[in-house]
């Protein structure tokens, strides 16, 4: 067992697979020579060389068009998006045509892909460079997008992600590269579409993704304390879905909070929210809640966006009331 | 030649002809039933998109159709000189090249009628069609998307040292939007074995490329900004098709890189569906009409000592094979509902939860 830091766990992670499968390979800007601009493909250039680990110009549209024209034709490649922000240049390639082409062509062609970016706020970027986007790829059919919170679940969730058949949206939180966890050695795996129960609880399910896991827990901590045992849920997987884990907590709790960085308007716990409208509604003991940012661009200041990224006690105040009404 | 087209309403757009002189390929070194081939395959698309476009006109195709009548050559010729194993990528006009690299008309034109007999059951329709089994990978109706994904198949050849090359078509208007900058630079940095070839048939949609783009050849004037060797060639005329396409390949498989062609033709009809192409001069129209690619290659075998008798025999063989797809393809199922599922995911289903 090691102990890693979560920016070593994605070339961890990918380096597991390139020493598995020669089919796999890695693009993007700065990721050969420089590691990454966030230091996230340290040591593959080392270990695999040129032919495998390439720098690519700026051009997010060329970067992506190649990887997938390489994955149409034998290839597994890994794709590095700098920011996720930045998918907005390349968005063409991505919704029209690496997520439509395998249903257009009727199964004819597959695009084993992922895509890697940098995803998130808390690092003080501003708006253009700290959005979490994660639910603009999931509204896309064809898409499978996933989020880890753990240095442990980068390496599993890349694994299952490199080895998937289907295109892949990896999201790493920004906010979390420097965050330290224990990762086993040897080789891991995880399942797409599985998440994670982080801590038990009877009186609340309380959904957390990336960065919002950590916060959502030190919530829990702060509940316990006053009474409330809360469960928390590392929802991990986006597309596919783990609706039993979610809905299975909500049977037992009867209380449901989403807790994400989205701005307010259709993020992914609104989805989560209608279908547990719709399908459990009698197991509700009282509203869903939805934990989000505010309506808005992320602003730069710490104090300011401090104020507007769900924080643990925004959390576990939200819940505390919505449990004394 | 270059006519001036002072009552045009469009500016100061002019009339491009192709050179006038018919007969400069007449002595090429292209063995005989090669040519003979070319002339098959010019009548076939031809005749196959004419098909189309009546079965368009009976409301039997719907959505809308592109149509290359006219632009035959630049299929007919990049076709002949691929190999097998080569692969094409193609735009929403794709009809002409998905049946260069032989796929058969029939699976075509049900697909263009919503078939389950369809190249994709239905699912993909007349701008997409995709044959992986002869390299077609598929026609892309998002201008200049497939250029920077010709690009990743041309990488993947090489990478795995498999020898292909990757042919990639696209109009005029495409050389304005910037995938198609990005992925002439990208070709040229790895030197990735892929060959642009740009049909310019002088209209984006229903502007003349000319009125909206700084350098008169919009493809070939910008390629040797990145890199690129390119050329300006006669689309019309099969022969110097074929003869480019196959240097370029061969190029392109010596390991020397990425080129561009942009080679000059014109579509007989509108952009798609009915569009009559109004905005064409008609003095444009009917010049270029008499430079048709069909009637250009017949002549050039014509002299070369063919019998009109052997050309009018292929001619109803073709005119044969349509009919029977077309009764093929009428005789379809339509698509079993339940495929509308499929096919999402490499499992085979579109199920998003557990
Ligand atoms: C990104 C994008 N913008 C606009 C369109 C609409 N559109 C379809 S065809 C076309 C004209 C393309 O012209 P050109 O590249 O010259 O090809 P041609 O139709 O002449 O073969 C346009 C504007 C599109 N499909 N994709």
């Amino acid at each position: 067992m090691a102990e890693l830091t979560y920016r070593d766990a994605v070339a961890r992670g990918i380096a597991q697979e390139m020493r598995r499968d020669e089919r796999v390979v890695m693009i993007g800007e700065d990721v050969a020579g420089a590691g990454g601009v966030f230091k996230t493909t340290v040591g593959l250039l080392d270990e695999f060389g040129p032919k495998r680990v390439i720098d690519t110009p700026i051009s997010e549209q060329a970067i992506l068009g190649a990887a997938m024209g390489a994955a149409m034709t034998g290839l597994r490649p890994v794709a590095e998006i700098m920011f996720s922000d930045f998918f907005a240049v390349c968005w063409d390639i991505v919704v029209n045509e690496i997520a439509k082409t395998r249903y257009m062509t009727n199964g004819q062609i597959t695009i084993p892909l992922v895509i890697k970016t940098g995803n998130g706020g808390g690092l003080r970027f501003g708006a253009q460079h700290s959005q979490a986007i994660e639910n603009w790829a999931m509204a896309v059919p064809g898409l499978k997008v996933v989020t880890p919170s753990t240095p442990r679940d980068v390496v599993g969730l890349m694994a299952a992600a490199v080895r998937s058949d289907d295109p892949v949206l990896f999201f790493e939180h920004k906010g979390l590269y420097s965050m330290k966890g224990e990762v086993p050695d040897g080789e891991i795996i995880d399942e797409l579409g599985t998440a994670v129960v982080r801590r038990a609880g009877t009186d609340a399910t309380i959904l957390s993704l990336g960065l919002t896991v950590g916060r959502a827990l030190d919530a829990a901590g702060q509940l316990a304390e006053r009474g409330i045992q809360a469960e928390v849920i590392d929802v991990r997987s986006l597309v596919p879905l783990d609706t039993r884990t979610i809905l299975g907590s909500l049977a037992k709790t009867g209380r449901l909070f989403t807790v994400e960085e989205n701005p307010r308007l259709l993020g992914w716990g609104a989805e989560i929210a209608s279908i547990a409208a719709e399908e459990c509604f009698w197991d509700l003991d009282g509203p869903i809640q939805r934990i989000t940012t505010p309506h808005i661009p992320l602003p730069s200041a710490d104090s300011l966006e401090d104020l507007v990224l769900p924080s643990a006690d925004v959390v576990a105040t939200a819940v505390e009331k919505a449990l004394q009404s | 030649m270059r006519l001036p087209l002072s009552e045009h309403g469009y500016g100061t757009h002019q009339v491009v002809l192709p050179p006038s002189d018919q007969t400069r390929h007449d002595n090429d070194e292209i063995p005989l039933q090669k040519r003979l081939d070319l002339y098959r395959s010019l009548q076939e698309m031809r005749q196959f998109e004419k098909r189309a476009y009546d079965l368009f006109m009976r409301q039997l195709v719907k959505g809308t159709s592109h149509l290359s009548l006219g632009m035959e050559a630049i299929s007919a010729g990049f076709g002949a000189a691929m190999r097998a194993d080569d692969l094409t990528f193609a735009t929403y006009r794709g009809h002409a090249h998905t049946l260069a690299r032989g796929v058969p008309m029939t699976p075509v034109l049900a697909e263009l009628l919503g078939r389950s007999n369809g190249l994709m059951a239905g699912k993909g329709g007349s701008m997409h069609l995709t044959s992986v089994e002869h390299g077609v990978l598929g026609s892309y109706a998002i201008i200049g998307a497939h250029l920077t994904i010709a690009n990743g198949a041309a990488w993947s050849a090489q990478y795995r040292g498999s020898g292909q090359v990757t042919v990639c078509f696209f109009g005029d208007g495409t050389t304005n939007i910037g995938a198609f900058h990005e992925a002439l630079n990208y070709a040229a940095v790895y030197k990735l074995p892929v060959v642009f070839v740009c049909e310019n048939n002088l209209y984006m949609e229903y502007t003349s490329i000319a009125d909206i783009t700084a350098v008169a050849h919009p493809a070939a004037d910008r390629a040797a900004a990145y890199g690129l060797q390119s050329q300006i060639i006669d689309g019309n005329d099969a022969d110097e098709v074929y003869g480019t396409a196959t240097a370029a390949i061969e190029r392109a498989r010596r390991g020397e890189g990425p080129s561009l062609v942009e080679a000059l033709t014109y579509r007989h009809g509108g952009h798609s569906r009915a569009d009559p192409g109004k905005y064409r001069p008609s003095a444009e129209v009917e010049a270029w009409k008499q430079y048709d690619p069909i009637p250009v290659y017949r002549g050039r075998l014509l002299r070369l000592g063919v019998d009109e008798a052997d050309l009018d025999v292929i001619d109803k063989e073709v005119a044969a094979a349509v009919d029977l797809a077309t009764q093929e393809a009428i005789a379809g199922d339509l698509p079993d509902p339940a495929s509308a599922f499929t096919d999402l995911w490499a499992d085979g289903g579109s199920s998003w939860r557990n």
